[in-house]
């Protein structure tokens, strides 16, 4: 489905096979920062500062090419900011610990603009949804495909020139919105969508262009548990087809439940790096998610409970963790 | 009986008059910009005088007609450039700003007296020292045509049957061409650039480019309407500013932004329902009450009031899909 070719140019063939890629993940080291046997994407030295608040400070990481990478950390970590980064919707600050550059596929991105990114292979989606509103699911389906000569003004006179490619378009858009059970939506106003499917629109959406990565900001966020698991497994598919994806999410659940990666993000760093069941054993994770004064004890028993369930919450992926205290909530 | 007949003399008068095909063409341009980009354009009728300035001014210096007509088209564009390459990396709300302050700028340097031999100043450039290649270029010949109870000259002056050919012609014709540009692709990136300016970069289309290409189609479109508003009366500075901007606005949000027919329903509407409530406040508002100059200012109030009813009540205007415009 995907451009395949693209692995292959590299000297690396697309995983397919998810075991194999699970077993090559399995010996990288588990550092933050650590090389990657096939990366598709490199990033080094990318800062990001808002007045004087470091809001993205990555020294270095590399995604995988093939892997379903998640990439978690609590709320202000910096993870759409490294997002837009990344996909040329804001620009980094001078770096004060090396030059600054991040390669996809082998070719910097580096002073390049957003619809360039997304045309280089690369498409996103938003936390906060973007659907088109005022367009038919249709219109904003074909929207995201590449390759139409009618996007020029002159062109779009001729239709000759366009209408073969937008037929051609319109039946991968329908095919696409079938998968996702958009189909008998196709004609309504985007604006007229519920969250959840504006949700499935635009990761559908940013499939058009067949792109070799998809990075997804919070595809749960606001989906209803019954479309939850069909969202699951079109991230899956996407992988299996030959689309390596990128996701933010605070969904422990899925995270654990389809990432072949994880990376840990916290104050705007890469703080652990690691497959989904051991990364929550990592101390700097737990002090990430729990606040590193988490065993202090400020003495209230009211915040036991409240306490029991987030330590629950990393059990859960740890198996086990040394309880050292709990009650602390507040800075957590 | 007699009064209601010269009212639906003067409604074919207001609704086939020159002035009424200028206003369509510069409300299509406007459309381009606002109801498919999303363009939030206050200059229209700047674009207007650019347009009227070149082409009067390059046949007062003695270019032949299609050289004249080319130079209003490239004037405008450069305009639009000017405005576009800076102002069209700003958000909607600050390009507005922009469009006005540009279109007050143009207006005063052209009515500025240092540019007098040029632009004729404030009294600005005479219909006689530029229609006359139009008018020789007329099939029609001279005389008075006698349509119904209307008498209209074939060829000579701003009310003839020559220039309402020409002009509702071009409105015909640049009607077409928005249809054509906006049914395909084009018109869809256009469309995805007013929904949302990021969504569109995140898919790939260059926003900049396509916002620049709309203001500048749209704003020659703009200078057509100019030219057509010349050759109907003269190219005045001070009657081409704020006020023909707004009016123009009130045509297309009238007729329904987005639409292809939006424009032409909306300025026909528009000088037509001016022209009734003037005839009729003439006619029954007893004269102590309002005389007969206060009766247009008063129609310019109704004309005010309309275009906020319009807005708050049917944003979408009278052919605009409800359900277009219901998700806000």
């Amino acid at each position: 489905m995907s451009d395949h070719s693209s692995g292959l140019a590299h000297g690396y063939p697309y995983l397919f096979d998810r075991q194999a890629l699970r077993a090559q993940l399995a010996v990288v080291d588990r550092i933050p920062g650590v090389a990657k046997p096939d990366p598709i994407l490199k990033v080094s030295n990318m800062e990001r500062e808002f007045g004087g608040l470091k809001a993205v400070d990555v020294r270095h990481l590399e995604v995988q090419r093939g892997a379903i990478t998640a990439l978690i950390g609590p709320n202000g970590a910096g993870k759409t900011t490294f997002f837009n980064l990344i996909t040329g919707f804001d620009r980094p600050s001078a770096s004060h610990s090396g030059p600054t550059g991040w390669e996809f596929n082998g070719r910097s991105l580096k002073h390049t603009g957003a619809a360039t990114v997304a045309r280089s292979g690369m498409v996103r989606t938003f936390q906060l949804t973007k659907v088109l509103s005022r367009m038919t699911v249709v219109d904003n389906m074909m929207l995201g495909a590449q390759d139409q000569p009618g996007e020029g003004f002159l062109l779009s006179f001729l239709r000759p020139v366009w209408g073969p490619r937008d037929k051609a378009i319109r039946e991968r858009a329908l095919e696409l919105l079938q998968r996702f059970k958009l189909y008998e939506k196709k004609d309504d106003y985007a604006g007229s969508l519920s969250g959840g499917q504006r949700k499935l629109l635009e990761m559908a959406r940013a499939l058009m262009s067949n792109p070799s990565l998809v990075m997804l900001d919070e595809p749960m966020a606001g989906v209803n548990p019954a479309l939850t698991q069909s969202l699951l497994d079109h991230v899956q598919e996407l992988r299996d087809d030959g689309t390596t994806v990128l996701f933010v999410e605070h969904d422990m659940h899925m995270v654990r439940f389809i990432s072949d990666w994880v990376v840990v993000m916290a104050e705007g760093r890469i703080v652990a790096e690691a497959p989904p069941a051991e990364v929550m054993k990592d101390q700097a994770v737990i002090d990430a998610y729990l606040g590193a004064h988490h065993d202090t004890d400020l003495g209230d028993d009211a915040l036991l409970a409240e306490g029991e369930s987030l330590d629950a919450l990393v059990a859960q992926g740890a198996g086990q963790i040394t309880r050292r205290g709990r009650g602390a909530r507040q800075d957590g | 009986m007699d009064f209601l007949q010269s009212l639906v003399i003067d409604f074919g008068q207001a609704a086939f008059s020159p002035l009424t095909a200028a206003f369509i063409i510069a409300a299509i341009g406007l459309n381009v910009h606002f109801g498919f980009t999303g363009l939030l354009n206050f200059g229209q009728a700047a674009f207007m005088l650019v347009g009227a300035y070149g082409f009067a001014i390059s046949q007062k210096f003695g270019a032949p007609l299609w050289a004249a007509v080319i130079i209003a088209m490239i004037a405008a564009a450069i305009f639009a450039l000017i405005l576009g390459l800076p102002a069209l990396r700003l958000r909607g709300d600050y390009l507005a700003i922009v469009t006005i302050a540009a279109a007050e700028i143009v207006r005063i340097v052209g009515a500025n007296s240092v540019l007098q031999p040029i632009t004729g100043g404030v009294l600005g450039v005479a219909r006689s020292s530029y229609a006359k290649e139009f008018e020789s270029l007329s099939p029609f010949g001279d005389g008075i045509a006698r349509i119904g109870p209307y008498a209209k000259p074939w060829t000579a002056g701003g009310d003839s049957i020559w220039l309402r050919v020409v002009g509702f012609g071009l409105v015909i014709l640049f009607a077409l061409l928005v249809w054509l540009v906006t049914r395909g692709p084009w018109g869809r990136v256009l469309k995805a650039i007013r929904e949302d300016e990021d969504a569109a970069r995140s898919l790939g289309k260059n926003v900049y480019a396509r916002k620049l290409q709309a203001l500048v189609v749209g704003g020659v479109v703009g200078g057509f309407g100019g030219i057509i508003y010349a050759l109907s009366a003269s190219v005045q500075p001070d009657s081409l500013g704020r006020t023909t901007t707004y009016l123009i606005w009130t045509c297309l949000l009238l007729g329904g932004a987005a639409t292809v027919f939006g424009p032409i329903l909306g300025s026909v509407i528009y000088f037509v329902g001016r022209i009734a409530i003037q005839d009729l406040a003439r006619q029954f508002i007893p004269p102590e009450i309002m005389n007969s100059q206060q009766v247009p200012q008063f129609t310019w109030i109704l004309v005010g009031v309309g275009l906020m009813l319009i807005v708050i009540f049917r944003p979408q205007g009278i052919l605009g899909n409800r359900k277009e415009m219901a998700f806000e």
